[in-house]
Parts: structure tokens; C-alpha cells; sequence
């Protein structure tokens, strides 16, 4: 038996090798690449259960379930995903893959590049929301998944479920939204250039080779983190959790660490700077900044979203300043004008953007009822007789999803 | 007895794309689609309630109808139902103009004030506790009432062209005096 705090228990994670080169956004391509994922379900013989999760800045493809042998290693999704949880691995073939350009097992600036066989480092290309929906596309290819069953996401990982049904709309039954925006205001933007610049004048950058250094700019990607994770909490959140409470119940007359929520973000920028990359955050933060839908269409959203076929569900939070709830009401008006089927709920939480991470009754309570109708959906189908078949756009098959794990 | 989901369905055109402001639990737009291939849209602010009509395959937008239709355009709906929901909103002139706006057909219906039972209640010096109103004046969620009568006046004031309009007693339309027999009025009205 094993120990995890998991209902899933302990999963493994995969990686995959591509050999075709990914064509970009920016014109450039990332040669031979790989790919690490995760699954958790069963895929079933008609390959029509899949549910794609996309994940945000500073996740990966741990999304549910642990890692063997340790139990503290629980996937940031896990009390959404697994048996008998909304998304329920009893009904659905969950995957999650790690992003090129992250810095969690797939391809990304620490890799080798094959070119020089150094790191990639300040050379690594500027991948986008819509590179990386195409890398997962290709990894869905692989396994022989055609259409997905549903794409979710949230925060940045929204987006790319959002993208999912714009560049793929013939693959994708449903769209999930979580706590995501069409696009990044410009203080969205000011905060990301405020990290970036954090990490870029850290002496110990080196403009992007610091791996040859044998340094990592860890003062300016916790300085990074500290801004990120104000904007992810409420002031209300921060006011509870922290309000004005002393460290040491006195001042200390200083510039060191008075108050408490002072060592909190502290605590927090050193705990991310000693496992995350910084160029892998300013290519994380760039592609966050760039993705706009609306932007082909002069701003017109409704005309951007125009080509998504999918049944969507929007989820906000109250208290999240950093993606409103007005701007998913962006989003839900520019589908609504589309004709678009649509759920929409704004939920009354008070974590701020953290929400869309933890387990709230009615935030659970309409995910769990969105995917519940969609397996009841799929059983009709089965229960029809032969489904639809969908020939994956190109490849596939059983035999190359053997060679998983390979390299 | 309140008005039979059926009462108000038969009003409504096979196919029809329909917003159904303050939906609840998304029954009505369950049956329409199930029963006459409409399609369409809910709006309901009770997260409870929209739980459950994400469970039946049915779209809801949470929103407050106090903040408008605004997000609608014109036109852009067959038919708005507002079902029991008017009584409940502040500014009901500007939520009947928009729904008539959104809509092409505008379909209302809410108890009927001037039903006799109610006129006996009052009479007792009592408000009316009924089927349709059970609430008590301390705790009733309708911000106010309105008769048969009331709402014709209402629509001409709106400039709205009434197409139809009728009681309903024991679930079942009645065209006779219905501002004093009608239990609940039904009104099925366009913009100009």
C-alpha cells in the first residue's frame, strides 16, 4: 500500500521524444525536442475520454497524484483530479504536459542545444501559448487522441485551453477556463516587466549563460516570485493571514525582516528561486504577455474568438485582481455574441487568483457538474453503438505511443 | 399552484434560441431544449441553482440582472423568458424595455395580485400568503407586486406591443376576467 496523501496514489511521470522540428510563433523553430506528461485514468477504446489540463506559470506536469516515495510530492491540481474528485479518473484520461520552455523535464533553456551542446540558456527561442498548444497537439497525435473530451486550464493555462479551441477547433468537445483573462492588461504587463528586470540585472544573469558560470540569479528570481505571489493573493487574504503581525513582536529599527508577511514572501521567493529557472520565468512571463486573441482583429474579441466550436465553462473569483472576473466576462460576452454555449460562474471566494488552486464548494461544485454531464455524454455515445471516428490530423497510432519513454 | 412549465413552453417556437433571465435551476430551458429543440441561455445569481443546471446540460451565466442586459445585444435572443423573476428586481421598467430588446418575443409571467383570494386576504387586514406568494411580508424576496391590470399599463408605458396575454388557474390558461380569477398573469409582449 502505498502512503501518499493522494487518492490517486503514486504516478510516473513520461517523456516523450520529438524528432520534427516545432515551428514558432516568431518564425523561428525548436529542433528535436522532448516532452514530459502525465496520465491519470484509463483511455477508453474509443480514445474519446481525454481531458488535456494545461498549467500555468510556475507549474508542470505534476498534476495530480505523488511521486514515489514521497509523500509531500502532491501535484498542484490534485484535489481537482482524481477518483471520485470533479475531474474524476474513473470516467476520464486526464494528461498534463510540461510546456516547452519550462524547466520541469521538458525542453527549455537548461537544456543542451544540440547545435553547441552547451545549454540553451539566453539563446532558447520565445515559445507562445499558441507553440505550446501545438506541442501538446502533436504529443496528443502520439497517442493516438483525435479530440479531446474537454481542455482545462487555469490562469495562463486558461489561455492555452482558450487557444486549444481557436488553433484546434475540430479537436476539442469543451473549453474550462479557470481564473483567466482574453489577454494581460498593462498592469499584468507592468508586474511581468518589473520580475523580469528583477532577474535580468541580478550580477549573476550573466544575460541569460549563467549555467557556464556555475550561478544561478537567485536574488532576482525571488524578487520576481515576491511580486508574482502579491498579485496572486487578496489584500483581504494577505490582511488575515498576516495583518500587521511582527516576526519578533517588536521593530527593529531596520531594514531587515519586521513583519511577518515580510518573511513570508521572503520564505518564498528563496523556496522558488532554489527550484525554478529564470529564463524559463521570462519565457513563461513573455508568452503570458504576448497571447491576445484579439489582437488579429483590431481588439475585437468576439471576432478573434470567432472560429472555437467548443461548449465552455468560465470560472472567476470575487477577489482576483490580477485575472478579474471582468475579464472573463470578456470572454463569456464575446462567446455569447458568437453564439456560443457558455456556463459562466463568479464565485464569492477570497484567496484572490490563488483560488482557482483550492477547494471550494461551488467552484468544484459546477466543475464536478460540467464534466459530470460530459461523461454522461460520452456513456450515450458508447452505449449508441460505433462513435465517430476522428483521424488525427497527422501519424499516430498505437505504435509510435509505444516508444513513450524513450531516450 | 405555479404556472405549468408546459403553460409557458407552448409559447414558445420550435427552435427557438432562448435567454431565460433568473433561470433557477434550468428546468424550463431542460424542457424547451428537450421537448421543442430550442436552444439557449440562462442567467440565475444563486450558485446553488446554477450547480444544478450545469447538472442538466444547461447553460448559465451568473450575473446579477440588476447590472442589465447590457452584455446582450439586440435582438439577439428569440425569446427572454422572465419567469417569476420581475417581481424581484429593482428596476423592473428598464428590465422590461431590455428584454424586449434582447428578445424578439419577451414572454413574462408573475402572481397576479388581484386574484380574488388575495382581495379577501387584504380585506381580513392581513397581506396575502398564496401558493404563488408564500412568503410573509417580513421575508418575501419580491420587491413588489403587481396585478394583471398593473402590468398592461406597465407595457404601454414601455411601448411595448402586447401580442398576447392571459391568466392561468389550477395550471391551466383561462381568458375569462383574468386580473380577478388568474392566479398568475402571463404576458407575452414585443418591443416597436
Amino acid at each position: 500500500m502505498s502512503a501518499s496523501p493522494s487518492a490517486l496514489g503514486d504516478v510516473t511521470p513520461q517523456r516523450m521524444a520529438f524528432e520534427q522540428p516545432l515551428p514558432l510563433q516568431s518564425g523561428a523553430q525548436l529542433p528535436p525536442y522532448e516532452l514530459m506528461f502525465e496520465t491519470y485514468g484509463t483511455l477508453n477504446a474509443e480514445r474519446s475520454n481525454a481531458v488535456l489540463v494545461c498549467h500555468a506559470l510556475n507549474a508542470s506536469h505534476h498534476a495530480a497524484g505523488t511521486h514515489a516515495g514521497d509523500p509531500k510530492s502532491v501535484g498542484w491540481w490534485d484535489n481537482l483530479i482524481g477518483p471520485g474528485k470533479p475531474l474524476d479518473t474513473r470516467r476520464f484520461f486526464v494528461l498534463c504536459v510540461n510546456n516547452p520552455g519550462s524547466c520541469f523535464g521538458s525542453t527549455g533553456p537548461m537544456s543542451l542545444d544540440p547545435a553547441t551542446g552547451q545549454p540553451w540558456g539566453s539563446r532558447f527561442p520565445v515559445v507562445t501559448v499558441e507553440d505550446w498548444v501545438d506541442a501538446q497537439a502533436r504529443l496528443l497525435d502520439r497517442l493516438g487522441i483525435a479530440r479531446l473530451a474537454a481542455v482545462i486550464g487555469g490562469s495562463l493555462g486558461g489561455m492555452q485551453a482558450l487557444s486549444w479551441t481557436l488553433r484546434h477547433p475540430e479537436r476539442v468537445a469543451h473549453c474550462a477556463a479557470i481564473a483567466t483573462a482574453p489577454s494581460l492588461s498593462a498592469q499584468n504587463i507592468a508586474f511581468n516587466e518589473v520580475a523580469r528586470r528583477a532577474i535580468i540585472t541580478d550580477p549573476d544573469f550573466h544575460g541569460g549563460d549563467f549555467y557556464a558560470h556555475g550561478v544561478v540569479p537567485k536574488q532576482g528570481l525571488a524578487v520576481a516570485r515576491m511580486i508574482g505571489h502579491i498579485t496572486y493573493l487578496s489584500d483581504d487574504a494577505m490582511g488575515a493571514k498576516f495583518g500587521r503581525a511582527l516576526r519578533n513582536g517588536v521593530l527593529g529599527y531596520g531594514f531587515g525582516v519586521d513583519f511577518e508577511i515580510e518573511s513570508y514572501l521572503r520564505y518564498q521567493g528563496d523556496k522558488f528561486s532554489g527550484y525554478f529557472d529564470a529564463n524559463a520565468y521570462l519565457l513563461i512571463t513573455r508568452a503570458l504577455d504576448y497571447f491576445d486573441p484579439a489582437r488579429a482583429s483590431g481588439g475585437d474579441l468576439a471576432q478573434g474568438l470567432a472560429a472555437a466550436r467548443a461548449r465552455f465553462l468560465l470560472v472567476s473569483f470575487t477577489t482576483d485582481w490580477r485575472f478579474s472576473p471582468q475579464r472573463s466576462r470578456e470572454i463569456v460576452q464575446a462567446l455569447v455574441t458568437n453564439r456560443r454555449a457558455v456556463t459562466y460562474a463568479e464565485v464569492d471566494a477570497p484567496q484572490g487568483h490563488d483560488a482557482f488552486l483550492m477547494d471550494h464548494p461551488h467552484y468544484h461544485g459546477v466543475v464536478r457538474a460540467w464534466f459530470d454531464r460530459i461523461a454522461q455524454e460520452l456513456e450515450a455515445q458508447e452505449n449508441a453503438g460505433p462513435p465517430q471516428v476522428f483521424l488525427p490530423p497527422s501519424g499516430g497510432g498505437l505504435g509510435e505511443a509505444q516508444t513513450w519513454g524513450q531516450s | 399552484m405555479t404556472t405549468p412549465l408546459s403553460v409557458i413552453a407552448d409559447l414558445v417556437p420550435h427552435g427557438s434560441r432562448v435567454l431565460d433571465l433568473g433561470c433557477g435551476d434550468g428546468r424550463m430551458l431542460a424542457h424547451l431544449r428537450d421537448t421543442r429543440g430550442c436552444t439557449g441561455l440562462g442567467v440565475e445569481i444563486d450558485p446553488e441553482k446554477l450547480i444544478a443546471a450545469a447538472g442538466k446540460g444547461v447553460d448559465v451565466l451568473q450575473y446579477d440582472l440588476e447590472q442589465g442586459l447590457s452584455m446582450f445585444g439586440d435582438r439577439s435572443f428569440d425569446v427572454v423568458l422572465q419567469i417569476d423573476s420581475l417581481p424581484n428586481i429593482r428596476h423592473t421598467e428598464n428590465a422590461l424595455r431590455e428584454t424586449a430588446r434582447v428578445g424578439r418575443l419577451g414572454i413574462l409571467s408573475f402572481a397576479n395580485f388581484a386574484h380574488w383570494s388575495i382581495r379577501l386576504q387584504i380585506l381580513t387586514g392581513r397581506l396575502p400568503v398564496t401558493p404563488e406568494l408564500p412568503y410573509e411580508w417580513y421575508n418575501t424576496p419580491n420587491l413588489r407586486v403587481a396585478t394583471y391590470a398593473d402590468f398592461e399599463r406597465l407595457a404601454a408605458h414601455c411601448g411595448l406591443r402586447v401580442v398576447d396575454a392571459f391568466g392561468v388557474r389550477n395550471g391551466r390558461r383561462i381568458s375569462f376576467a383574468p386580473g380577478l380569477l388568474a392566479s398568475e398573469a402571463v404576458f407575452c409582449v414585443q418591443g416597436v
